[in-house]
């Protein structure tokens, strides 16, 4: 049946008989990457161990344990379990299931292979995509029994939404039907019609039996009517995308300069595309200027020519500025950079995307703040319908525009998964919250340019004698911040200090009237409070903004679009019982019975400054004590607490 | 075009490897290399010396000793060092060079006192926020589910179940004060790829791996090596039988724990041919994994184990 195992693996006497033989095959093996996915009883865990133990991946203590574990646990009777060799965790062995990504690694005389096993489960749209994203290829398995059902929709709208070129669907359990071809080709034919539809182009189908090993190494007796490759000789043989790669233009995001001393300076980083020689002409990202590359440094000895996939240090032949995040491109087709961009993000945690909240974007080596906006739609993995929503909650994808804050060496991800593809991290936590791949630069973007002013920024403060500054006081409703920022205005006003307060209940009449009291909301009513803040400091004057604030990013969005040291964020630290007490404007009664929704500290967490420069304790400090030691800290008169 | 330079897997690996050290060294503050003087220690060594060429690698090597290790791999741990220009802290754990732990009168508690508590203390002591290890995704069950970045709480922590998603080649190493990481470079790598690799590098390795004639003693069904005698008497309380075999280790680690194999492969391609024919696993002769039945490295690395 699987007559051809003994040629792909049997080494075993080249081993023994030759070793340098051996090494020498060895040392010329490629490696491919690869996926499998499917759904929880396809047999993915069966056919990845079939592929372990039948390339000799498994000794014979570990064979021992499977066999008595078969026994104990298995699920296959008195015969060999391999599912059991893959199932890592211990929380999985109890549940029988696939929880996470795992990575296995076997080989065949021609390559190496490193397969990602990822979990069939809905809930783990997330897993699938991490394991996807480094495959050039993915294995879609079918049941036989069933053909294709929702979640074989699902995985390979993921694999081809993640770019990989390469599909192959393996109609498993093969064995339980009888090998009967008429069942196979009712399953391609109906595959082939929902490929399309989603733009596969190309997808190789075959029929296998990961658990008798029919069509896995060689071609099976069982299935005399199927011509084409078995599993492994495809797997072989396809073409991986780092040589694809190497046909593009010239890229390479600089991760680290290299300087020992004043006599050397190399650019390190990983080649993306392309290839490289001492000679090129070659432009620096975004900056735009040219220089000549000098050497290719390895520990080895230079290069003549480096290729994608190399880890490489470049120098160049002019001293121009060139530090990380920048990118070493060819010189006649650069990529673009931009600031604003459509594209579509997985989300992969459980707290949903607020839209307008800053998150770093990791791009490349490029790392900066960014917003979401509303999502133009979300899709349905299942149907690929596109629906309207607000936010991406867990294992949603859908598409957005982002916004950086300052423009980005990019490349649609069609064109390139390095410059293309991008993480969100959230800014407190610093969990990866999404997988992000652009598809273009918006336009007006390019056409929004910075207008330059002749009274500059330095000239309104110096004409007014004063710093600006932004105060930015924060606390729960009810703890005194506007009655403070009320003192701090008038103390200021009298020592010729030219002042303007942003209070949150008037600024809610005017300029941000058309909001509500959502998260998201909530967001944009700070964000545009931030960014009027910030024109006043650009007029030179000293800004008291008196808003609950409740989120911690949002404050530190404020902080990030000042210069250092302008924003001082004031905490009114006053408990919730004693501003519910106090409750002046009646809002705690009415959040209590339901009438106000979303209110801080009721309904709605308040996220406290971890080291605000100021710290009021209302409860220890009078409202005119606090005014005054605001003051003198803004003035720079008193140490601070 | 040309025909494309086709890449090998060894190169891959490579490259990986030393874009994963670069993208540490670029975003933690205090990095460290744990060096534990086996081979894959010795590849990840060398790895780091590519990947900053023509600087040294700028970060310390950090053994965590048991004062157990083999001789000859303290000789090559020092000698290394030199070589490649980094500092070498050396780090042991005070209680339990204290409480005089050893491999024989204290089994498991020797490995959680030296090696998994002495590993905290030096990380603390130090303040390293990512810390290079040379563990290998095919070694063992749960690693084959850790990622490159391993995230760790601020008491060492790993919660399997709350991994960052390694997306591309993009890793995440944002962390806040207190918390860490622990970075594997050579996640993807088999043990075949790192023999193939000192092979064709000629990347030092301890002596201990290629076989010779060596003093053995039997102990608990196992053979092993006859490192310090007079303090092997000292633990034991007799002088152990010595015979002299020709002998060889398949993994380092504590001389008494570290069960040898009878052999006459004196050369690395020797050594790679009874490695390939070979028909038990790697860690098999190490106690850490057999703990707590199938889980025993899942639950030591969640107490903060390497």
């Amino acid at each position: 049946m699987t007559d051809q195992t003994d040629v792909i693996y049997k080494t075993d006497d080249l081993i023994a008989q030759d070793i340098d033989a051996y090494l020498e095959q060895h040392q010329h093996k490629t490696m491919l990457r690869f996926i499998t996915c499917g759904s929880v009883d396809d047999g993915k865990s069966t056919l990845i161990g079939r592929l372990l133990y039948d390339s000799k991946m498994i000794f014979e203590d570990q064979l021992a344990a499977l066999e008595s574990d078969s026994k104990k646990v298995g699920t296959q009777g008195a015969e060999i379990d391999f599912a059991l060799l893959v199932d890592g965790l211990a929380a999985e062995r109890e549940q029988g299931i696939t929880i996470d990504v795992a990575y296995r690694f076997f080989g065949t005389e021609k390559r190496k292979f490193i397969v990602a096993d990822t979990p069939g489960h809905e809930q783990y749209t997330r897993n699938m995509v991490t394991g996807a994203s480094t495959a050039d290829l993915a294995v879609i398995l079918i049941d036989a029994r069933k053909g294709v059902l929702t979640q074989t929709r699902r995985h390979s709208y993921l694999a081809h939404l993640i770019g990989i070129r390469h599909i192959v669907l393996a109609v498993n359990k093969m064995d339980l039907v009888g090998y009967d071809q008429a069942t196979y080709d009712a399953i391609v034919a109906d595959y082939a019609a929902f490929a399309r539809s989603i733009g596969i182009e190309r997808f190789v189908p075959m029929p296998i039996s990961g658990f008798k090993g029919d069509n896995i190494t060689g071609l099976s007796a069982n299935t005399p009517w199927y011509t084409g490759p078995s599993l492994i000789q495809h797997l072989e043989t396809v073409e991986v995308d780092t040589t694809t790669d190497q046909a593009k233009p010239f890229r390479m995001p600089v991760q680290w300069v290299n300087r020992p001393n004043l006599d050397f300076r190399g650019f390190s980083g990983l080649i993306a595309s392309g290839t490289v020689r001492p000679g090129d002409t070659v432009r620096v990202l975004p900056s735009g200027k040219t220089s000549t590359v000098s050497r290719v440094v390895t520990l080895d000895g230079d290069l003549d020519e480096a290729v994608a996939g190399q880890s490489v240090t470049i120098c160049l032949a002019d001293e121009i500025d060139c530090s990380r995040g920048d990118v070493l491109a060819t010189a006649d087709a650069p990529p673009q950079a931009a600031d604003q961009f459509e594209s579509t993000l997985v989300w992969m945690a459980d707290e949903a995307l607020l839209p307008g909240r800053a998150y770093w974007l990791k791009l490349g080596t490029q790392t900066v703040s960014a917003t979401v906006q509303e999502p133009k739609y979300t899709v349905n993995v299942n149907t690929m319908e596109h629906l309207a929503c607000k936010t991406l909650d867990l294992n949603a994808i859908g598409v957005a525009e982002i916004t950086t804050d300052r423009a980005i060496v990019f490349e649609p991800y069609a064109e390139g998964r390095t410059l293309g593809g991008f993480i969100l991290i959230d800014k407190i936590t610093n969990a990866t919250v999404a997988a992000g791949m652009l598809h273009f630069s918006l336009r007006r973007a390019q056409n929004v340019h910075w207008q330059a002013m002749d009274v500059s920024r330095a000239a309104h403060a110096a004409l007014k004698n004063q710093q600006p500054a932004v105060l930015w006081f924060t606390g729960l409703s009810g703890s005194g911040k506007s009655t403070i920022a009320n003192l701090v205005e008038k103390k200021l006003h009298a020592l010729g200090k030219h002042t303007f307060v942003l209070d949150g209940d008037n600024v809610r009449h005017g300029l941000n009237k058309d909001l509500g009291f959502t998260e998201a909301d909530r967001i944009e009513n700070i964000r545009r409070v931030g960014e009027v803040a910030k024109l006043m400091t650009d007029a030179g004057l000293i800004v008291l903004t008196a808003f609950i604030s409740p989120f911690r990013a949002e404050r530190e969005m404020v902080r990030e679009l000042l210069a250092d040291g302008e924003f001082l964020e004031v905490f009114i630290d006053t408990p919730l019982e004693l501003a519910e007490a106090r409750d002046v404007k009646g809002l705690y009664k009415k959040a209590r019975s339901g009438q106000l929704k979303n209110f801080t500290g009721i309904d709605s967490p308040y996220e406290a400054p971890e080291s605000p420069e100021i710290r009021v304790d209302t409860t220890k400090e009078s409202p005119e004590d606090a005014a005054e030691r605001i003051v003198d800290h803004l003035l720079g008169w008193a140490p601070t607490i | 075009m040309a025909d494309p330079k086709v890449l090998t897997h060894l190169q891959r690996l490579e490259a990986e490897a030393i874009h994963i050290m670069r993208e540490v060294v670029a975003e933690a503050d205090n990095p460290v290399m744990l060096y534990s003087v086996g081979k894959d220690s010795a590849v990840m060594l060398h790895l780091a010396r590519k990947a900053f060429y023509p600087s040294p690698p700028p970060f310390p090597l950090l053994h965590v000793d048991t004062t157990w290790k083999f001789q000859a791999m303290y000789e090559l741990r020092d000698r290394m060092a030199r070589e490649s220009g980094m500092e070498l802290l050396v780090y042991q754990n005070p209680e339990a060079e204290a409480r005089g732990i050893n491999p024989f009168d204290h089994g498991a508690l020797h490995t959680d006192m030296w090696k998994t508590e002495g590993l905290k203390q030096a990380l603390d002591k130090y303040g390293f926020d990512a810390a290079f290890g040379g563990a290998r995704r095919d070694e063992e069950k749960s690693r084959a589910k850790e990622r490159i970045f391993s995230f760790r709480t601020a008491s060492h922590g790993w919660d399997p179940k709350n991994q960052r998603p390694e997306l591309w080649n993009l890793y995440n190493a944002r962390k806040n004060k207190g918390e860490s990481i622990r970075v594997f470079p050579i996640s993807n790598w088999t043990e075949l790829d790192i023999w193939q690799y000192i092979h064709l590098n000629d990347v030092p390795i301890v002596p201990l791996y290629f076989a010779e004639e060596r003093p053995t003693y039997e102990w608990e069904g196992q053979l092993f090596m006859a490192d310090d005698i007079p303090r092997l008497e000292r633990v034991l309380g007799r002088k152990p039988e010595i015979v002299n075999r020709s002998i060889r280790f398949r993994t380092l680690g504590c001389f008494p724990l570290t069960g040898a194999v009878e052999s006459t492969a004196k050369t690395l391609p020797e050594v790679i041919q009874e490695t390939l024919l070979t028909t038990t696993s790697e860690r098999q002769g190490r106690v850490i994994d057999k703990d707590a039945g199938g889980a025993g490295m899942e639950v030591k690395k969640q107490q903060g184990y390497f």
